[in-house]
């Protein structure tokens, strides 16, 4: 069978990387990185309560692993089929079957077992998305959206990633959209704005003080009382949890605030809504102030700086791009979108 | 950030990937661009990484001094918190704190054992006779 070229894309985010590559392989190619995260409201600030991540504190700069393909594929109305399963064996059966006929999969992968990744950079983490395109010999071919070019995973090796256990265990996860129909402009626009007002309320609206534009000022609370509370040396630990989780590969920088912006950008010109541009700038200024946190953290663990006022500094800084956020998407909440 | 501010510094992810970053360019206008990395954050994961082989290492002193069993010690070698354990073996939390003491950690079956060491990817008798020493 001659199975029609599956074309890798490289992006920031993985699970948009997927979304993208999907959703393109299937024909539509107004798709970007930007679009499918601001589509699916992929933005967001939480610091979830009780909880560690590596024996730091839990906090993430995204909405939830899955949202994104799931609901820009909703508003799109692509229909998707995804699935989990108990046993190995059947899920090594179905993606068989999918491979045999030539439908590019997404799979949710865990990261601890992923071999082509550098050993720094392989955690117990599960939410990690790629897709399986193709098969040769006794290997997967393998198109994985923070990576370059495509790479590959024997059988055994892809079991491994997709039984991975802990935390967002993917249980074999497996996600594809099933038919993608001709997607007309008004479709897009609607998808769009449906996209920004969800985003508004989740920095904007949901109650307790841990998610949105509060949730920045809780961490900047919590800053203040490391020290102290912590020590010098898990204190910084602490600050260096938070800049992993803004900036390391995935992100697009800043905390996922630039992607959003350039998102900002190409809604102004899809919808024709000037004032997007303007939030656009204040989402750039928040990421060049995440920026300027992380340096100053940087300092902190460093060494060169460790006194409470400097942690002072890193709240403060965080207090001042909790009130950027708040402004920005107060104003995008009050755009009327025609 | 502005594409001329986008950071080269050299970082873990040398040899295997450049990451994707938006940037702005001359024109105001947003694109990608790919990064090597960046020193702020690259001391993040270097700091991350000193803890772990501190926890490490005071894993391993305390099982050569018998106070815990070497499922504590390759816990922290395979960066392994309960849940995940508990995942890749099917015991319980409070199972596994338990089978961190030496004397209980001894009683083990054999099949109990399995379990640890396919977690762990050893064999059984690397799992058993592991005593403390740096070398694995």
């Amino acid at each position: 069978m001659e199975a029609k070229q599956f074309n890798h894309h490289q992006t920031a985010h993985c699970e948009n990387g997927v979304t993208v590559s999907l959703l393109k392989h299937h024909g539509f190619d107004k798709i970007t990185e930007p679009l499918a995260f601001g589509i699916g409201s992929g933005l967001f600030y939480i610091q979830i309560p009780f909880m560690k991540v590596n024996n730091g504190p839990a906090i993430s700069f995204r909405t939830m692993p899955g949202a994104i393909f799931k609901r820009t594929c909703k508003a799109l109305g692509i229909k998707v089929e995804k699935k989990k399963f108990n046993s190995p064996e059947k899920a090594a059966l179905y993606l068989e079957e999918k491979v045999a006929n030539n439908i590019p999969v997404g799979c949710q992968v865990g990261v601890f077992h992923l071999n082509y990744f550098p050993k720094e950079y392989r955690f117990h983490f599960n939410a990690h998305n790629l897709i399986v395109y193709g098969k040769n010999e006794n290997s997967y071919l393998i198109s994985d959206p923070v990576m370059e070019t495509t790479t590959s995973l024997t059988e055994e090796e892809l079991s491994k990633v997709r039984f991975a256990k802990g935390a967002l265990a993917p249980k074999g996860h497996v996600y594809y959209p099933i038919h993608v129909g001709q997607i007309s402009h008004e479709t897009l626009k609607k998808a769009i704005i449906k996209g920004i007002k969800r985003n508004c309320r989740d920095m904007l609206n949901i109650p307790g003080s841990f998610a949105g534009v509060a949730g920045i000022q809780h961490t900047a609370k919590k800053i203040r009382k490391w020290r102290s509370q912590l020590g010098e040396k898990q204190a910084a630990l602490y600050l260096g949890q938070i800049i992993r989780m803004q900036e390391e590969i995935g992100t697009g920088g800043g905390g996922f605030r630039f992607l959003y912006a350039a998102f900002l950008e190409e809604a102004a010109a899809i919808l024709d809504e000037k004032e997007l541009l303007e939030v656009s700038e204040h989402l750039t200024k928040a990421g060049d102030l995440w920026r300027d946190s992380a340096v100053l953290m940087a300092g902190i663990f460093k060494g060169r700086l460790k006194t409470q006022q400097d942690f002072e500094r890193c709240a403060d800084l965080l207090d001042q791009i909790s009130a950027v956020e708040k402004a920005a998407f107060t104003q995008l909440s009050k755009i009327k979108f025609k | 950030m502005k594409k001329q501010d986008l950071p080269q510094d050299k970082s873990a992810l040398d040899n295997f990937t450049r990451e994707v970053c938006y940037v702005k360019n001359e024109a105001g206008n947003y694109e990608t661009d790919l990064s090597t990395g960046w020193e702020a954050k690259k001391v993040a994961l270097d700091n991350a990484w000193d803890d772990i082989n501190d926890r490490i290492k005071e894993a391993q002193q305390n099982v050569r001094a018998g106070i815990s069993s070497p499922i504590a010690f390759f816990m922290e070698e395979k960066l392994m918190d309960f849940t995940v354990l508990s995942g890749y073996t099917g015991f319980w939390k409070w199972q596994i704190k338990r089978h961190l003491k030496p004397t209980v950690f001894q009683k083990l079956s054999t099949k109990k054992l399995e379990k640890y060491a396919t977690a762990f990817e050893l064999s059984v008798s690397e799992l058993k006779n592991y005593n403390g020493s740096e070398a694995i």
